[in-house]
């Protein structure tokens, strides 16, 4: 492992006229996770949308294990190994669970390997075994939580993007949640970029917090540090 | 709800009419002066003009009444309609019947016309209540689906009750020539052209103070956010059934006109097509501009016109000759239709307006 | 009895193809969220292709097949020239350039073709089949319900068991989503179009034999029944549209049989009336259609 999986170089985006990223740096080393925390309107969510190519950047470079990510259509970055589980998760409320999470790796040739992935989804998450013809809107969000990341890890991503995946969900969830990623990241290799408002979830299992701010990185440090240096938490989390 | 709406209190709209400047004289006042000016102007070309011109001019009088009823009712107040056409084929019917019925009493004077008129209109509003209390209660493609079935079905109902309507035959329309006090070589287009003119003309200020009105705002609240115009205290649903009537009641002045100048009426002339016209007519010229309107009846005048002197360009056999002059118009309307929708929604009127601001940002007016 | 029974059966050969039609509109709106209103018109350019190849070829089979064919060609390249550089903010714009579609495609029919009935060919007899001295199905109305059972199959086929199918379910429920997982949102439109567009021609090849023959206008009364039957089933619902078609199928045929073939046009706009005030979200919508 070495080198980063992810970097960001100036980069700049908005909604229109309306700017809302400037000049944003940022590096994700391979098989880390990375905490984007800030508040509401830091400009996050818009960065993940930037990094999945749903939205243009004005300006600035995005490469992923060196190769420039620009240009490449949204519907192509899984096959680059990125897999965003957006805003709100996703699932798709119309279709059952065995058709969202086989959405997920409709996109690759190996087929056997492809089924393999379904089933290793399956142990992974076993309650959504017991639901596979329940459609997306019967589920709890707890069970929609699982299904969508089931649904981005049947991919084999290389890069996981998650927005905001403590949104709506019980403690208990959460730290489940997080510590499935922690173990992905430590078996696998994954790497992990995600968005959080729950400041103390994400930096309990990030390697590293970035702190944005009105559109700017205000800080990027080891997250063992912005946990337990007191003064530098309440200087840029307020806390 | 509708309390609030009328409590508005009057003075309070004419004070906002006023805030704009150099326009301090009454709405109603300024458009009969326009109106009378136009009339001026249609009087002296209808001498300098031959009596074809006359006929066609007289013809754009009549659609105008149709484009602009729809243009009230799609461009400002956002309801679709693709049923014109057959309101137009109401009003003509009515009139026909009326004038027929007229006739068989001996009453062939040419005030009579003027009481055919009025119940042609009727009848429209009649039809165009109905169709509008249902069309309120639709939105979109299921409002364009029904007065699409109206577009298709009305016409066939001549056939269907043909011991009225004498099927694809269709009625004569007995006219009274011009009153013989114009003299007796006074051109028969000339008096046509006239009397399509007046009525549109009266038919057009009253749309113009419609639309300046009380009830022309909350037509553009209700198109622009229904929900926020529910909210300010406007009835939605008797508001869109208010603008439907209104456009009918026009759109039947206008097929009544046209069964006056063609002196019969036969389903043939208002089918989907017609209808279609009427819609493109309106988006070309400009959707929820009065002005639109008026581009848009010259068009559907004028575009048949010069394809037919286009295809005489052409040695071409009398059967191709026929089937291109036939077809070309709509092949134009049609695509013009498409590339208006994706490259100007606007329309002329809009492109227009938008050239106009572009000039006067590049020469501004009093600068030394 | 028998009349009745005639009656019924007919009703349903001709709720086949408004099934087959209505199912075509279905596809686009839960696709697009559009209501092709240009359908009646692409069906009947289909069938005058059908026309001339079959009238090149002698072969009626051979027509067939071409109609399917400029079916799915041009439903996808309507797709592709025209309502994907639509603005669709507006629900108004894509209405009306489907309108300008109709009017174009109609005028060119009219151009090549000329404003008059032609004749369309039926590959079976319409003579009705005698079973113990009473009149039931011709062998056309077999051949009818045949083709639209293999298209509603093949169409659950493509939707449930496919991976394209599932892709294009997916497209429409979800776009950006379906984005994000690989899925080729706008081929998936196109698809779709083009899918719609050959089940209509197919709808236009069995009912055009039925009627007075090809003509540019020979599908609006046709599209107008269709629409009512899709509202019927909810729009939003492809057995809803089948049902819808099949009920208003058997209606027409009473009101024809009992009281008037020239009655139907006043009989689709009255029904069409009524579902629209009394159920507008039709019967079996699965989601509520139409609020503000």
């Amino acid at each position: 492992m070495s080198g980063d999986l992810l970097t960001v170089e100036t980069l700049a985006a908005g909604y229109g006229p309306v700017p809302v990223l400037h000049d944003v740096d940022l590096r994700v080393p391979t098989g880390t996770i990375a905490a984007v925390i800030g508040a509401n309107g830091a400009g996050k969510t818009t960065l993940l949308r930037t990094l999945s190519g749903m939205l243009r950047p004005t300006s600035g470079r995005i490469l992923l294990d060196g190769r420039d990510l620009r240009g490449t259509p949204v519907e192509q970055l899984v096959r680059r190994g990125v897999a965003h589980v957006p805003e709100g998760r996703g699932v798709i409320g119309e279709l059952t669970v065995e058709e969202n999470l086989r959405l997920g790796a409709l996109w690759r040739r190996d087929r056997a390997d492809a089924a393999r992935a379904l089933d290793e989804i399956y142990e992974l998450f076993a309650p959504l075994a017991t639901r596979r013809r329940h459609l997306g809107h019967q589920l709890s969000g707890g069970e929609r939580q699982m299904l969508a990341l089931g649904r981005a890890l049947v991919g084999r991503p290389r890069l996981l993007l998650l927005d905001e995946p403590s949104l709506g969900l019980a403690p208990r969830v959460v730290a489940q949640t997080m510590a499935l990623l922690r173990r992905l990241r430590d078996d696998t290799g994954l790497t992990v970029l995600l968005v959080e408002q729950n400041v103390r979830s994400a930096l309990a299992v990030a390697d590293q917090g970035i702190v944005m701010s009105l559109g700017r990185v205000v800080l990027a440090a080891p997250a063992a540090r912005l946990r337990d240096d007191a003064d530098l938490r309440h200087a840029y989390l307020g806390f | 709800m509708s309390a609030t709406r009328a409590s508005a209190p009057p003075a309070r709209a004419a004070a906002v009419e006023s805030t704009r400047p150099g326009w301090t004289v009454p709405t109603l006042l300024r458009h009969l002066v326009v109106a009378a000016g136009v009339a001026l102007l249609v009087l002296a070309a209808s001498y300098q003009l031959d009596s074809f011109r006359n006929f066609q001019l007289a013809t754009v009088a009549a659609y105008l009444c149709a484009t602009a009823g729809l243009t009230v009712l799609t461009g400002l107040c956002g309801q679709l309609s693709l049923g014109h056409g057959a309101l137009m084929a109401t009003g003509a019917y009515a009139l026909a019947l009326t004038q027929n019925a007229f006739a068989d009493r001996g009453l062939t004077a040419g005030g009579w016309l003027i009481v055919s008129l009025m119940v042609a209109v009727l009848a429209t509003v009649v039809v165009g209540a109905v169709v509008g209390v249902a069309a309120a209660r639709l939105r979109g493609p299921y409002l364009a689906g029904l007065t699409l079935a109206v577009a298709v079905v009305v016409p066939a109902l001549t056939v269907t009750f043909d011991g009225v309507f004498n099927g694809e035959q269709g009625l004569g329309v007995p006219m009274a020539p011009a009153p013989e006090r114009l003299g007796v070589y006074f051109p028969h287009e000339r008096w046509q052209l006239w009397i399509a003119a007046a009525a549109t003309l009266l038919c057009l200020v009253l749309l113009a103070n419609l639309v300046r009105s009380r009830y022309g705002r909350s037509f553009r609240a209700v198109r622009d956010d229904e929900v926020a115009a529910r909210l300010a205290g406007i009835h939605v649903a008797r508001t869109q059934v208010i603008a439907f009537v209104v456009s009918a009641a026009s759109a039947g002045l206008g097929g009544a006109l046209l069964a006056v100048l063609a002196q019969s009426v036969s389903p043939g002339a208002f089918g989907l097509t017609l209808s279609l016209f009427l819609l493109m007519a309106v988006v070309i010229g400009g959707l929820g501009r009065l002005a639109g309107a008026v581009w848009g009846a010259f068009l559907l005048v004028v575009l048949p016109d010069l394809t037919h002197s286009l295809t005489n360009l052409f040695t071409l056999s009398p059967a191709a000759a026929q089937r291109l002059e036939g077809n070309l118009p709509l092949a134009i309307f049609g695509s013009t239709l498409i590339v208006v929708m994706i490259a100007a929604p606007g329309g002329v009127q809009g492109l227009l307006s938008r050239l106009a601001r572009a000039l006067r940002a590049r020469w501004p007016v009093g600068r030394s | 009895m028998d009349r009745f029974l005639f009656l019924t059966l007919d009703g349903l050969s001709r709720g086949a193809v408004y099934a087959a039609f209505a199912l075509a509109l279905v596809l686009i709106w839960r696709a697009g969220r559009i209501v092709n209103f240009a359908q009646g018109a692409m069906a009947v350019a289909a069938a005058y292709v059908a026309y001339s190849v079959t009238a090149a070829t002698g072969s009626y089979w051979l027509g067939f097949g071409a109609a399917l064919l400029a079916g799915l060609l041009l439903g996808a390249v309507v797709d592709l020239a025209v309502m994907r550089l639509v603005d669709h903010r507006s629900p108004l714009n894509p209405v009306i350039v489907a309108l300008g579609l109709v009017l174009l495609i109609q005028a060119v029919l009219g151009m090549v073709y000329g404003n008059e009935y032609l004749p369309a060919q039926a590959p079976f007899s319409r003579t009705a089949m005698t079973v113990g001295g009473t009149a039931v199905l011709s062998p056309y109305d077999l051949f009818v319900f045949a083709t639209v059972g293999v298209v509603v199959a093949a169409l659950v086929w493509i939707f449930t068991r496919t991976a394209i199918g599932l892709r294009m379910r997916a497209a429409a429920f979800a776009p950006e989503v379906s984005r994000l997982l690989g899925v080729n949102v706008g081929g998936m439109l196109t698809l779709g179009w083009a899918l719609a567009s050959g089940v209509g021609a197919l709808a236009g090849m069995l009912v055009i034999p039925t009627e007075l023959g090809v003509h540019p206008h020979a599908m609006d009364l046709v599209f107008v029944t269709a629409f009512t039957a899709a509202v019927i089933g909810g729009l939003d619902s492809p057995p809803g549209a089948v049902v819808g078609g099949l009920g208003v199928g058997l209606l027409l045929s009473y009101v024809s049989g009992y009281a008037g073939g020239d009655l139907i046009p006043l009989a689709v706009l009255a029904l069409l009336l009524t579902v629209l005030l009394l159920r507008p979200g039709g019967l079996f919508a699965a989601v509520t259609a139409r609020r503000v």
